[in-house]
């Protein structure tokens, strides 16, 4: 995404011909619906509503909101959210979807504290919990991408699937019970903090950051956007389109192993449930972050606003006492709003062409 | 910079074959490009270009045929390698990616990267330096491509074909999009390339283009080289148009039924417009005749039918049927004022293909049988059936899904629904696409009998014989204007061609 190069101010000069469906738009407008329609347009967008929920806080909750205490616990709660959100914002720019996100977070956090994953990281290192979780992550990643790839499955129904299966295989693993870490070096990363800040908000901000660079700045995250917006094109130029594929939905699910280790951290235990219905929150947030639900147009950025607004609004409905089920219909509002705009920009762009 | 060595063909191809289905697109063809010329590939829509520029760029694998490449035999099996062997081609769809940067198009696939991070400072530079060449340095390379106009994106695509070593560039129709401005620079950059030795094929309808820029003329006529390597400088339009047109197939059209000039006017359109494909388009169909668009692709004749119909939106002008005004842009009320469409593409747009063929049949109607809500299989099946005998259905069995027959059958199944529904103006898109030709005539004689019974008919076929064979009057459509009306048996393929191509050279 052209976060870096804004179109916000496009160079006309030199440019001999504007395409001939142009809106008969005063100037003015046009300016303002390049603003808007760009993808920084939007995250300006997010940004306005963040700081109006912010506001919101602040004149319902006073100070039990606006104090950097609180606005850490806003991003920490946020952040395991954030994490899968970054991959889905992978697959859902490649034109994908992956359903099965959550109900990997609760294998990994399953696999991950086996009494004999546990046993071995007594005697060796704590790591191991970690590497284990990843590779399960990114191994049933794998399988998503395979069959949805070269078994030419839908994503939806390929990740459905495995959305079931996965739920499945954990409760199967876990036995339907409540595995507690008891491995004392796990629990000290991930419940630790550095220099006052969580270290769920760290790996959040590192994941964002390799996320952004991996989007913006690789040959892979090119092609990604490649593969979103002209699958043809993307294929005539020499993409390895099949195995494209395959890798986003690799780090999807390595998101996934990795949201899943926070959440063992946050709650110092294993179990089946855990992430149920994350998938959903993850689409909705990447979705409200400007990502283009049919593909080529992906914003890291807009994924993080996206996380943030929704974990804020918990927040502030919380401070306020308020019930989750209003919450909900707020979240529900917020989406279909977000949408709508979005498709409003879409037609307009492609109206523009 | 290549050296140029004339006289040695950069590319010889030799009898090349490629079926689709059974269907055969290529049934031999022969084509030779030497180093730095302009070679003009000319045929009518369906001769065979597309599939024989998608062979060779890869895309295709040909069933048979030889592909000599500077002197030695290939094998072009994927885009990937007709790249790496310097075959670039220039889609007539555009081939580039809307949310990439113009740089990040140009380099789509080999990016300068180290260890897979783009080297962008680098990348942006050679994006420059190739639109400079191109004549459009004003376009920043960092600019998003979707934000371009058509015409820009079309330089965008040619770059990205200059950005490979290209010893051979395809451009299918690449002025379609431009103006005549454009055009001038795109020949420009055409007469640069080939002076440094790199070798166009260029596709185009307009013989006045390739008067200007080609070298040599290969002609293609029904998946077969009918000619090669004509001097553009001296081989006159007329042989040309001639080597194009006349069909190797004999169609067989049944003769015309005088329209009773007191027959009543069923559809009038009066200045139809849309804005941005076609612009103040006027006829009156009347019963029991049948009105022919002929034109080429891409000249508004697809559009002019949906839009009578009210699958697009007016933005000037009405359509009457019976001397109803029918609401503008409305299918519902289209279908109400007694129009009925056979579209182009019968599998997406007119079939419900796993349905069985009664229900595709009775699919506008049905209601009809319908009781309280309930639809009633029997009756509907009974009327399909007595429809279909009629059109002489084969296989003549209600049951079967319309995904088993062949296209000419399924034609008959969308016919059968526009009768059963009690239509009087029907309109119909490319009524032979996909049917072979055998079944052809078939259809000729069934359209032929529904105008006899009084309906008022309109068809549109990119097969310019066709429409003279089957109509009474012909409109001849370039670039969304009727340029010319007639009676049929007043013109002929020759003559329809000479009008659009003079037509769009305006």
């Amino acid at each position: 995404m052209s976060e870096q190069n804004s179109p916000v101010a496009p160079a006309l000069a030199g440019e001999g011909h504007i395409a001939g469906g142009l809106p008969p738009a005063n100037p003015k407008q046009r300016v303002l619906n390049r603003v808007l329609g760009g993808s920084a347009g939007r995250s300006i967008g997010l940004v306005i509503a963040l700081l109006l929920l912010f506001a919101v806080g602040t004149i319902t909750a006073g100070d039990r909101f606006a104090n950097v205490e609180n606005v850490l616990t806003i991003i920490r709660f946020g952040s395991i959210l954030g994490v899968i959100s970054i991959g889905m914002t992978f697959v859902i720019t490649a034109g994908g979807i992956d359903l099965s996100v959550g109900s990997l977070m609760g294998l990994t956090s399953v696999v991950a504290t086996l009494s004999w994953v546990q046993d071995f990281a007594d005697s060796t290192n704590w790591i191991v919990m970690v590497v284990i979780a990843l590779a399960v992550g990114a191994g049933a990643g794998l399988i998503n991408g395979i069959v949805i790839a070269y078994g030419n499955v839908v994503a939806f129904i390929a990740t459905l699937a495995m959305l079931v299966g996965a739920r499945g295989l954990a409760e199967v693993l876990a036995n339907r019970t409540t595995q507690i870490v008891r491995q004392q070096g796990f629990l000290d990363f991930f419940r630790g903090d550095i220099l006052g800040v969580s270290i769920l908000i760290w790996i959040f901000a590192i994941v964002v950051a390799a996320g952004w660079f991996l989007l913006n700045r690789t040959t892979f995250g090119r092609r990604t956007v490649a593969i979103g917006g002209n699958l043809e094109a993307a294929r005539l130029a020499g993409i390895k389109v099949k195995r494209h594929m395959t890798s986003l939905y690799v780090l999807s699910g390595l998101t996934a192993g990795i949201a899943g280790l926070m959440m063992v951290g946050r709650t110092t235990a294993g179990t089946s449930t855990h992430g149920t219905l994350y998938e959903l929150d993850a689409i909705a947030a990447v979705v409200v972050g400007g990502t283009l639900l049919i593909g080529g147009r992906g914003t890291i950025m807009g994924t993080v606003l996206g996380v943030l607004i929704f974990s804020t609004l918990t927040n502030v409905f919380t401070q306020n006492n308020l019930s989750t089920s209003v919450q909900a219909i707020a979240k529900g509002a917020i989406i279909v709003i977000a949408v709508l705009l979005q498709q409003r920009f879409a037609t307009r762009a492609s109206r523009s062409k | 910079m290549i050296t140029v060595d004339q006289g040695i063909p950069l590319l010889i191809v030799r009898g090349l074959t490629k079926s689709f289905a059974g269907v055969r697109a290529l049934k031999g063809v022969d084509l030779e490009i030497l180093p730095g010329e302009v070679h003009c590939v000319l045929g009518q829509n369906g001769a065979g270009k597309s599939t024989l520029i998608k062979t060779l760029s890869g895309v295709n694998q040909p069933d048979e045929g030889e592909i000599v490449w500077r002197g030695q035999p290939v094998t072009i099996s994927d885009p990937v390698a007709a790249l790496e062997l310097g075959i670039a081609t220039m889609y007539q769809e555009l081939d580039v990616v809307d949310g990439l940067t113009v740089a990040e198009n140009i380099f789509l696939g080999h990016e300068f990267a180290t260890a897979g991070v783009t080297e962008r400072r680098k990348t942006s530079r050679r994006a420059q330096e190739i639109m400079t060449r191109l004549g459009h340095g004003g376009i920043s390379p960092n600019r998003e491509v979707g934000t371009l106009s058509a015409a820009n994106k079309q330089i965008v695509s040619m770059a990205r074909a200059l950005s490979h070593d290209t010893k051979l560039i395809i451009m299918d129709e690449p002025s379609a999009v431009l103006d005549s401005e454009e055009v001038k620079n795109l020949f420009r950059v055409v007469g640069e390339l080939t002076a440094a030795g790199i070798a166009v094929i260029y596709i185009s309808h307009r013989l006045e283009e390739i008067r200007e820029i080609g070298d040599r003329i290969t002609v293609i006529k029904d998946g077969t080289t009918m000619a090669t390597n004509l001097a553009v400088a001296d081989t006159p339009t007329q042989d040309l148009i001639r080597l194009m047109t006349g069909r190797t197939v004999e169609n067989v059209f049944p003769p015309a039924v005088p329209v009773a000039p007191d027959a009543p006017v069923l559809l009038a359109v009066d200045g139809l417009g849309l804005a941005g494909s076609f612009d103040d388009v006027s006829f009156e169909v009347r019963a029991g005749e049948i009105v022919g668009l002929a034109g080429l692709v891409g000249s508004g004749r697809s559009e002019i039918i949906e839009t009578v119909y009210g699958a697009r939106k007016q933005t000037s002008g009405t359509v009457t049927v019976e001397g109803t005004r029918v609401e503008p842009g409305s299918v519902r009320a289209g279908v109400h004022a007694g129009m009925g469409l056979s579209p182009e593409e019968r599998k997406s747009q007119g079939l419900i293909l796993d349905e069985p063929v009664y229900r595709n049949v009775t699919l506008a109607s049905f209601t009809r049988w319908a009781r309280f809500g309930l639809l009633s299989e029997r009756s509907e099946r009974a009327v399909a059936r007595k429809q279909l005998e009629a059109l002489e259905l084969r296989p003549a069995d209600p049951d079967r899904p319309a995904r088993t027959l062949s296209g000419g059958n399924q034609q008959k199944i969308l016919l059968a629904r526009w009768l059963v529904h009690g239509t009087r103006v029907l309109l119909l898109d490319e009524p032979t696409r996909g049917v072979d030709v055998g079944a052809r005539a078939e259809i000729y004689t069934l359209i032929r009998r529904l105008a006899a019974e009084g309906t008022a008919i309109v068809v549109i076929s990119s097969e310019i014989e066709e429409v003279l064979g089957l109509a009474d009057r012909v409109l001849v459509v370039a670039e969304g204007r009727v340029i010319h009306t007639t009676a049929a048996s007043d013109i002929d393929e020759h003559g329809v061609l000479d009008l659009v191509m003079k037509g769009s050279a305006a």
